[in-house]
């Protein structure tokens, strides 16, 4: 087959340039992977095909290999994941201070269960496991940032100023 | 044992963690930060400064609890291979939150340790391997990277001292088993996160296939504080088999959780009652979790125990992470083990049967008793499985699985068997576990299909 497939999607040159001081570190540029598919989250929003495809063209590995590396991981954002990420944390110590009120709170108020997104693409929801930060239970993470010691109150407050 | 003062303990590792940009070089600097590291550089040979921390007998804060200089003497001298030394700072142990305060808030500290511990190993590469969801911490400890090239202390004339070392933050995405130290290797090779069968053993063929150092946030930061304080006031914190300060982090149904530093080999119960303010809501202790969610169970009564490597062993747990999961009377243990099952289910990686399978099978188990469908016999058969699973696979998330519920079952085992005979008609709430997928059950489509199919007989 001498026709691969287009790759549809660039890295911006900050992206290139980032990529080029990542590939100094590592032996390898498989070694990179991780990296650079959050770095393909963060300059997409999220990770589809497209993006597997070009950081497979970038890192010269197979989209399969990308693809199997992508999906035994849970924290990547992936294509159709909401604008806001909201993680729950679910494991016992959280558990123990209340994660379920929170998490039937969320259902609630976002008419979504753990694992869909909002129909207006702004909310996602899911349930976790453990995001160390046992001691500020419960807590739920928001895109990149810790939402700690939450109460009804304060989630409400929370949900309030991420629409806006 | 050494006698253990708990009113003449200094904090070392949390010492400044609260004051005003304590995360800055200049902070750190400025409370004599990286004077141990120039003296160790300039003044030690490596294989003193590996003698030295086998002489303190500074043992693994991660969870396994190996003694760091034997580990540290382990990897080859005579070898070509470029050596490398990785922090483990993925720290996901249910129940574990220490190392982010250190990252956070004090993280030269950690580099420090690291740089004299890349010294004594030889090596020139480092990278720490931080958990996807710690995005402070990792930028914390990127910001305190940056400073440290800038000021020479890390680089290619580390001090003015013509050691060379390079150091990398890298960032997980969501996955326990990258704690474990071949899963991390892997996942820091660009692959899945799957652990490796051991030996070889990290020390002499870990990561690119070369010698590796796999060593914990809070291990390394002590390394730090052994060698600006010296060896002699280490071994001066609690027991002689493994000494010095620790942090232990107290969650659950406390008044007060948090990161405590504290001597190592404190009572638990006065870490409960005195430092995180007792059981919360005035309410009774039932049980406590002492080592992370992977140790072996405590009941109120076998609370009262050192919280170090010897004296948990003796009452058949651990001191693991310091994750001290605290229960209160009101807590169903059933409710609770199912949240854990659940936790492991999750995570195993797969590649081992036993765990696969056996992780899966108990949450199923678990989650029936729960449920109100459970059978008289399923007590012992999760008795029978986690004994079965232990020991059988490539690495300890199995054992890690089947040690809190192996614990529980038999600890607690009346609250088993009386969901099991209530049977069912009793209360389907699940207040820890989350919902539960209905063994069995068809999704309204399918429901409808074996309808049409049944009513065409």
């Amino acid at each position: 087959m001498s026709d691969a497939p287009a790759v549809k999607k660039k890295f911006s040159n900050k992206g290139l340039e980032f990529i080029e001081w990542l590939l100094g570190r590592y032996p390898n540029k498989q070694a990179a992977l991780l990296p650079v598919l959050r770095l393909a989250e963060e300059e997409f929003g999220n990770i589809d095909n497209d993006s597997v495809m070009l950081v497979a063209e970038t890192l010269e590995l197979s989209p399969g290999y990308v693809w199997g590396v992508l999906t035994f991981y849970t924290h990547y954002r992936r294509e159709g994941d909401g604008k806001y990420l909201l993680q729950v944390c679910s494991t016992l110590p959280c558990a123990l201070r209340g994660c379920r009120d929170i998490q039937h709170r969320l259902e609630e108020k976002l008419g979504i269960e753990a694992g869909e997104t909002t129909e207006d693409g702004l909310f996602t929801l899911k349930k976790v496991e453990c995001l160390g930060s046992c001691d500020t239970a419960p807590v739920v993470q928001v895109n990149e940032k810790y939402h700690e010691n939450l109460d009804i109150e304060e989630l409400d407050r929370l949900l309030e100023t991420l629409r806006g | 044992m050494a006698e253990i003062k708990p009113e003449k303990f200094e904090k070392v590792l949390t010492k400044y963690v609260d004051q005003e940009g304590s995360a800055s070089l200049d902070f750190y600097r400025g409370h004599g930060g990286y004077e141990a590291a120039e003296r160790v550089l300039k003044e030690l040979k490596p294989d003193e400064v590996i003698e030295t921390v086998k002489d303190s007998s500074l043992r693994g804060r991660g969870g396994a609890g190996f003694p760091c200089g034997l580990k540290w003497s382990f990897v080859p001298k005579d070898t070509d291979k470029p050596k490398y030394l990785v922090v483990n700072a993925d720290e996901s142990e249910p129940g574990t939150f220490k190392d982010r305060v250190i990252m956070e808030r004090d993280p030269h500290q950690l580099i420090e340790g690291s740089l004299i511990s890349a010294y004594a190993l030889d090596s020139h590469i480092c990278y720490i391997y931080i958990r996807g969801e710690y995005y402070d911490g990792f930028l914390a400890m990127q910001k305190a990277i940056d400073e440290a090239y800038e000021a020479g202390i890390l680089g290619e004339n580390v001090l003015g001292t013509g050691f060379r070392l390079d150091m990398t933050m890298h960032r997980g995405a969501g996955a326990y088993i990258c704690g474990e130290e071949t899963g991390l290797l892997s996942s820091l090779e660009g692959k899945r996160g799957l652990p490796k069968i051991k030996p070889p053993f990290p020390a002499v063929e870990g990561l690119f296939r070369c010698p590796t150092v796999v060593n914990n946030v809070e291990t390394l930061s002590c390394v730090t504080h052994i060698f600006d304080r010296g060896v002699d006031w280490f071994k001066s914190i609690g027991p002689p088999e493994g000494p010095g300060p620790k942090l232990l982090c107290v969650s659950g149904h406390v008044e007060r959780p948090g990161t405590y530093e504290v001597p190592m080999g404190i009572n638990l119960l006065d870490l409960v009652n005195n430092h995180a303010g007792g059981i919360w809501k005035g309410n009774k202790l039932k049980a406590i979790i002492p080592g992370g969610s992977s140790a072996k169970i405590l009941t109120a009564e076998e609370c009262d125990v050192g919280m170090d490597y010897e004296s948990l062993a003796a009452k058949d747990t651990m001191l693991g992470s310091g994750g001290v999961i605290v229960m209160d009377d009101k807590t169903d243990m059933v409710d609770a083990l199912y949240n854990l099952l659940r936790f492991y289910a999750h995570e195993s990686c797969g590649q081992c049967t036993p765990c696969r399978e056996g992780t899966g099978w108990l949450q199923k188990i678990c989650g029936r008793i729960l449920h109100g469908d459970g059978r008289p016999e399923d007590p012992d058969m999760m008795l029978d499985l986690s004994k079965k699973m232990c020991g059988r696979t490539i690495c300890v998330l199995a054992d890690a699985a089947a040690f809190p519920c192996e614990s529980i079952v038999s600890k607690f085992r009346a609250e088993f068997d009386e969901k099991i005979e209530a049977g069912d008609g009793h209360e389907r709430t699940v207040h820890l576990g989350g919902p539960l997928v209905q063994p069995g059950a068809l999704s309204a489509h399918n429901q409808e299909r074996l309808d049409e199919l049944q009513g065409g007989h």
